[in-house]
Formats: structure tokens, C-alpha cells, sequence
């Protein structure tokens, strides 16, 4: 006589039920990850998790000695990639049309807070990546054999800078345009390469000058003599697509490379 | 009131430039290599003053209206992050030294902390738990302070104080001391080039994957002293003390658009020429003119690195600090190219506070004033 099955509850039959489905085994090729083979499988198997190695140092994971900013890092990047997307939809990147996109945004827009997450974690992101690269100098761990990941990291670091700088312009406000028109100013003593720099009278054909304010380091940067249209759609584009594209693919390096030199400190 | 009136008077003029980045520097040599101050109930004490000082101080309309603008909250976060984490790593690097006074082990490289652990669940959930709190964070953060938005951009009507991104203004501090081709181009380039270099030119193999003072005394002195004081600090003063016309202003006082300083500054050609042999200089070649400058410029990066690699003279001073003028043990450590490099990098860094010595000292303007071609120092 067969004994009867204690009747399982409600959810835990719905769960099997799910997981069971064809569906759901063919996204995820292996159980729960309850058991040591699973937790392998769970991140040799995921495109995402992958970056991590299946096993690390205690210490990789305690916060007095992470202090998690590398991670709160990635995270901020992932949040502005987010709201800049939705910022995307309302904003067009031009002279006419920029202010008052942004003034729009809100005051029209109910329940807003995208520009605002856009913002703050912007000033958040410039100062976490400040904080990791402390700790990753105090903890040594540059040293043999992350070398080259510190050099990602300094990278890293340069586009976070470019990110937030080229961001900066896009509300097209007084703030916007006068930062930058500082902040590039700064190119036209750009030695040789910048009107006013030293060395730039060397480049000259007879009298004609060949570095002047309309072919100098700065026209590059701004596309233009001043900042002004050339200069918005140049940042635009920059702080869209083309930074965010090197600094995803570098920060893809960034964390394969923390993987293969034996987790994120420490002698490999 | 009037009590109150002359400790804030105290206030901004401890804060200006001069006797602010002085003090600053002269504190962080003096309680960098000392254990006594890197214990909690000092970390602690330091961190209420400093708490109650921007407290008290939100009551002065004036510093109120700086510190309160929504993009400078950030700025004031940062420093209050900066001295914690500053705190929290020497305090963990000096337990480390005293462990390994002891002949134990740092805790890093305990079995306890050197044993591995599976990433799932142990760090996914760690980094879950991080992003959580992280959005929770920015969504109040966004509701309680709306992001600015200034008037629209007009080319004609310059805003004074113009300001840089927060983050480059200590870059555009430094262009009270440098020209903006040293200022905003090579001294920039030379930090990248410089922390790329760290890697290579720190050959110490200790301290690595723990925090530890000890036996990095010199690595972490050099790097602490051009991050928190070249860097933060400057950006703090950029941000919060210089107004109008990059004057300064204490954090009490009103950003006065007429505030006039006597400005009377002196390139190094004059004080040579004019002033030590009295003699005319308005017709002279410009090379000849500035020639002490350049013989000065020239030996601070040619001769100096040379002299340094070969002497080794130890200088004692009251009280007991003793310490090495040359580098000749860094040069039989690094080798030619290794030390060349170092010294180079090291100099350029040194460069700011030399100048900006000179300046408050001597009102000096430029060490090579040759404006003929764009080429000031």
C-alpha cells in the first residue's frame, strides 16, 4: 500500500510547477543555487555574472576593507545610463530648443525626479570613483600583478571627468555655458597646439599663422570659435554615445582584468 | 554678538589661502606618521568638531548661502567622506603595523580573511544590498533638492565668479600661481601620466592587498599629500572660498563684487634686474632678460634630480626627526630610468607649493615671464 504524500503548500507546488516548464529550464540550465555545483554553474553560466569569480576572498567582500565604491561606482553609471536614456526623450541638443527642453522637463513633466537622480548621481559618481581609486592606493593594490588595471582605472577616471564636463553644458543655462567656456579656455594655451600657447608662433608659413583661434585645440573641442551650437551638439554627442561606449568597454576590461589577476587586491 | 563677531573674523582669516593651506599642509606632515592620532575617540572627536562647525556655522547668512546651494551639497558630502575614509583607512593601516609589530599577520592575510567564499550568495547579495540602498539614497535626494537651473545661456553677460566644474577647481585655483598652458594643460596631463606611472615606479614589494602605513611611509605621504591637499582641498577652496573676480572670501563673509586687493606682483627679471643692479630693461632681448629664471627653471629639472640621486646627506633636526636629503638610496633602488622619471613627477608636483610659496612670501609673479611668446612659468 502506498503512503500518501503530504500535501505541499500552495507555493512551493506553484514553484516547482514553474520551474519545471520548458521555459524556464531553457533559460536557466541548472537548479537553485543551494548546493556548491549550482553556485559554480549560476556564475560560469550567466553572461553577466561571469564577471565575478566563483569564489573570493573574505576580505573582497567586507565593507570596512571594500568600502564598496568600485561597485557603487558601476552602479551610478548604470543609474545616469538609465535616467539619461528617459532625459534623452525630451532633450534636443540644440541652441533653440535646449533651455527650454529642460525648463519643460520640469514643469511639465509630473513626478519628475530623473534630472534630479541625472544630476546628483552625476556629483555622486565623480566622488566614488575618487574614494575607490583611495582605497585602492591605500590597500597597495596596484602592485604586481594589477599594473595594468590601475592604468584601466586612471582611464576610468579621466572619462567619468569627461562624462560629468560634457554633461555639464547641456541645460544650456548661464551655469552651463560659462563652466565650460572656462574649462575650455584652458585649450587655447595648449603648448603649440593652442593660439595662445607657447610654441604655436613655430607653426607659421611665412607670415600666415597656422594655429589661430579658428584652427586650435579648442575650435576641435568646441567646434567653433566660442561655445555655441557646434560646441552643444559635440557634447551631446561625446556625453551620449561616444564616452559612455569607451568607458563601458574599458570598464568591461576593468572588472575581467580584477577577475584574472586573482580578485580585486591582494598578492595573485 | 560682538564675541560672536570677532571668533568668525578669527574664522576667515584662518582661511585664507596663505594660512589655510599652510596649516593644513604643516598638519597633515605632523599627524600623518604619528599612531596616537589615528584611534577611534580622536577620529571620533574630530569629526564632532568639524559637525558642530558646520552646524553652528549654517546660522551666518553668508555661509549659509554657499554651503546650501543644491550642487555644493554634494561637495560638502565629499569632505566630510574624504576625512572618514581618510580616518578609517590610517586607523586600519596602523592596526595592521601593530600586528605586525607583534609578529602577526595583517588581518587581510589572516586564514580567516585569506579563505575564499562562494560570490553566490556571499557578494551578489553585498552588492544587491549596496544598489538598494544606493537608489534609495538618489530618489530622496531627488525629491528634497530639485535640480537647478540657472537663466538661459547668454555669451554677452558673464557671470562673476565664473567657475569651472567643481571638480577641475583646483585646477583653476592653480591658475592664481601658473599660467593656463601649466595650470590647465601640462600640470593636468602630467597627473594622468603620473598615477599611470604609480604602478611602475613604486617597486616596494610590501603593502600589498593590506592597509598598511609602516611600510609605505613614503608611497602613502607623497600620494595623501597630492590627493587630499593639491587636490581636495583646492577644489574645497575653489568652491566655497573664492568669489567675484577669484577673490577670497571667508566663509562668513559677503561676496562682495567691489572687494579690491592690492594686487602688486613682481616677476623674478625685475627683482634680479631693477632691483638688485637697478638697471633698464624695457630693450632687452628676452632671453637675456629672463636668463635667472630660466638658469632656476633649468636647474630645478636638470641639475636637481642629478644632485639628488647622489647625495645621501641626513640632516637631524630638534626634537629628533631625522630624514635624508638626497635620494641616493632611491636611485640605487629605482635605477636611472625608474628614478628620472619619479624625481621628475615628483618635482612637478612640489612645483605648486614652491610657487605658491613665492607668491604669498615675495608677491613674485612669474620665474620666467617671457609673455612675448605665450611662455610664463
Amino acid at each position: 500500500m502506498a503512503t500518501a504524500k503530504p500535501p505541499q503548500p500552495f507555493l512551493s507546488r506553484t514553484w516547482d510547477y514553474i520551474t519545471e516548464t520548458q521555459i524556464w529550464r531553457s533559460i536557466f540550465r541548472h537548479g537553485m543555487p543551494a548546493n556548491n555545483r549550482n553556485r559554480v554553474l549560476v556564475v560560469m553560466s550567466n553572461v553577466f555574472l561571469h564577471l565575478h569569480p566563483v569564489k573570493i576572498r573574505k576580505s573582497g567582500i567586507r565593507l570596512k576593507f571594500t568600502w564598496c565604491m568600485g561597485g557603487l561606482t558601476f552602479f551610478l553609471f548604470l543609474v545616469e545610463t538609465f535616467t539619461g536614456l528617459l532625459l534623452m526623450f525630451y532633450y534636443r541638443p540644440t541652441v533653440a530648443y535646449a533651455y527650454m527642453d529642460i525648463v519643460d522637463l520640469a514643469e511639465q513633466v509630473p513626478l519628475g525626479i530623473m534630472r534630479e537622480i541625472h544630476r546628483w548621481g552625476a556629483h555622486a559618481m565623480v566622488i566614488t570613483v575618487w574614494l575607490h581609486m583611495f582605497r585602492v592606493f591605500m590597500t597597495g593594490s596596484y602592485k604586481p600583478p594589477r599594473e595594468f588595471n590601475w592604468n584601466v582605472g586612471v582611464i576610468l577616471l579621466v572619462l567619468t571627468l569627461l562624462l560629468s564636463f560634457t554633461g555639464y553644458l547641456l541645460p544650456w543655462d548661464q551655469l552651463a555655458i560659462w563652466a565650460i567656456t572656462v574649462g575650455s579656455n584652458m585649450a587655447r594655451a595648449t603648448p603649440v597646439l593652442g593660439h595662445e600657447g607657447p610654441g604655436s608662433q613655430l607653426l607659421a608659413l611665412g607670415d600666415v599663422k597656422m594655429v589661430h583661434a579658428g584652427s586650435d585645440a579648442r575650435f576641435a573641442l568646441l567646434g567653433g570659435r566660442f561655445v555655441g551650437e557646434g560646441a552643444l551638439l559635440r557634447f551631446y554627442v561625446l556625453h551620449c554615445v561616444g564616452i559612455p561606449l569607451v568607458a563601458g568597454v574599458l570598464m568591461a576590461v576593468h572588472f575581467w582584468r580584477v577577475r584574472k589577476d586573482g580578485g580585486i587586491s591582494g598578492p595573485l | 554678538m560682538g564675541a560672536v563677531n570677532a571668533l568668525k573674523g578669527v574664522v576667515n582669516s584662518l582661511t585664507n589661502p596663505p594660512i589655510f593651506i599652510t596649516l593644513v599642509a604643516v598638519t597633515f606632515f605632523l599627524v600623518i606618521g604619528r599612531r596616537a592620532f589615528w584611534r577611534p575617540r580622536v577620529g571620533l572627536a574630530v569629526g564632532v568638531v568639524a559637525a558642530a562647525f558646520m552646524a553652528v556655522s549654517t546660522f551666518d547668512p553668508n555661509f549659509r548661502l554657499i554651503v546650501a546651494k543644491p550642487d555644493n551639497i554634494p561637495i560638502v558630502a565629499m569632505l566630510f567622506l574624504i576625512g572618514f575614509f581618510f580616518f578609517l583607512s590610517m586607523s586600519q593601516a596602523y592596526g595592521n603595523d601593530d600586528r605586525i609589530a607583534r609578529g602577526e599577520p595583517p588581518l587581510e592575510a589572516t586564514p580567516k580573511e585569506a579563505e575564499k567564499t562562494w560570490v553566490w550568495p556571499d557578494l551578489v547579495y553585498t552588492e544587491m544590498v549596496c544598489m538598494v540602498i544606493g537608489i534609495i539614497v538618489l530618489v530622496i535626494w531627488g525629491i528634497v533638492f530639485k535640480a537647478p537651473i540657472e537663466e538661459p545661456a547668454n555669451p554677452a553677460r558673464t557671470p562673476n565668479p565664473s567657475k569651472a566644474p567643481w571638480y577641475f577647481l583646483g585646477l583653476q585655483e592653480m591658475l592664481v600661481y601658473f599660467d593656463p598652458w601649466l595650470a590647465g594643460v601640462v600640470f593636468p596631463s602630467l597627473i594622468i601620466v603620473g598615477l599611470m606611472a604609480i604602478p611602475y615606479l613604486d617597486t616596494n614589494p610590501r603593502g600589498n592587498g593590506y592597509f598598511t602605513f609602516r611600510e609605505r611611509r613614503v608611497e602613502i605621504t607623497l600620494f595623501l599629500f597630492g590627493f587630499v591637499i593639491l587636490w581636495v582641498l583646492l577644489v574645497m577652496l575653489g568652491t566655497f572660498l573664492r568669489g567675484p573676480n577669484w577673490n577670497f572670501f571667508g566663509p562668513y563673509e559677503y561676496w562682495d563684487l567691489h572687494k579690491l586687493l592690492a594686487l602688486n606682483n613682481v616677476n623674478l627679471s625685475e627683482y634680479f634686474w631693477v632691483k638688485l643692479f637697478h638697471a633698464n630693461i624695457s630693450g632687452l632681448n628676452m632671453f637675456v632678460r629672463e636668463l635667472p629664471g630660466i638658469v632656476l627653471v633649468l636647474f630645478y629639472v636638470g641639475a636637481l634630480p642629478v644632485l639628488l640621486a647622489r647625495s645621501r646627506r641626513e640632516v637631524s633636526l630638534p626634537g629628533g626627526v631625522r630624514f635624508n636629503v638626497g635620494l641616493r638610496k632611491y636611485y640605487e633602488k629605482m635605477g636611472p630610468w625608474r628614478f628620472a622619471v619619479f624625481v621628475f613627477l615628483v618635482l612637478a608636483m612640489f612645483a605648486l607649493p614652491i610657487k605658491m610659496v613665492l607668491r604669498w612670501t615675495l608677491n613674485l609673479k612669474y620665474i620666467v615671464a617671457m609673455p612675448e611668446i605665450f611662455f610664463n612659468i
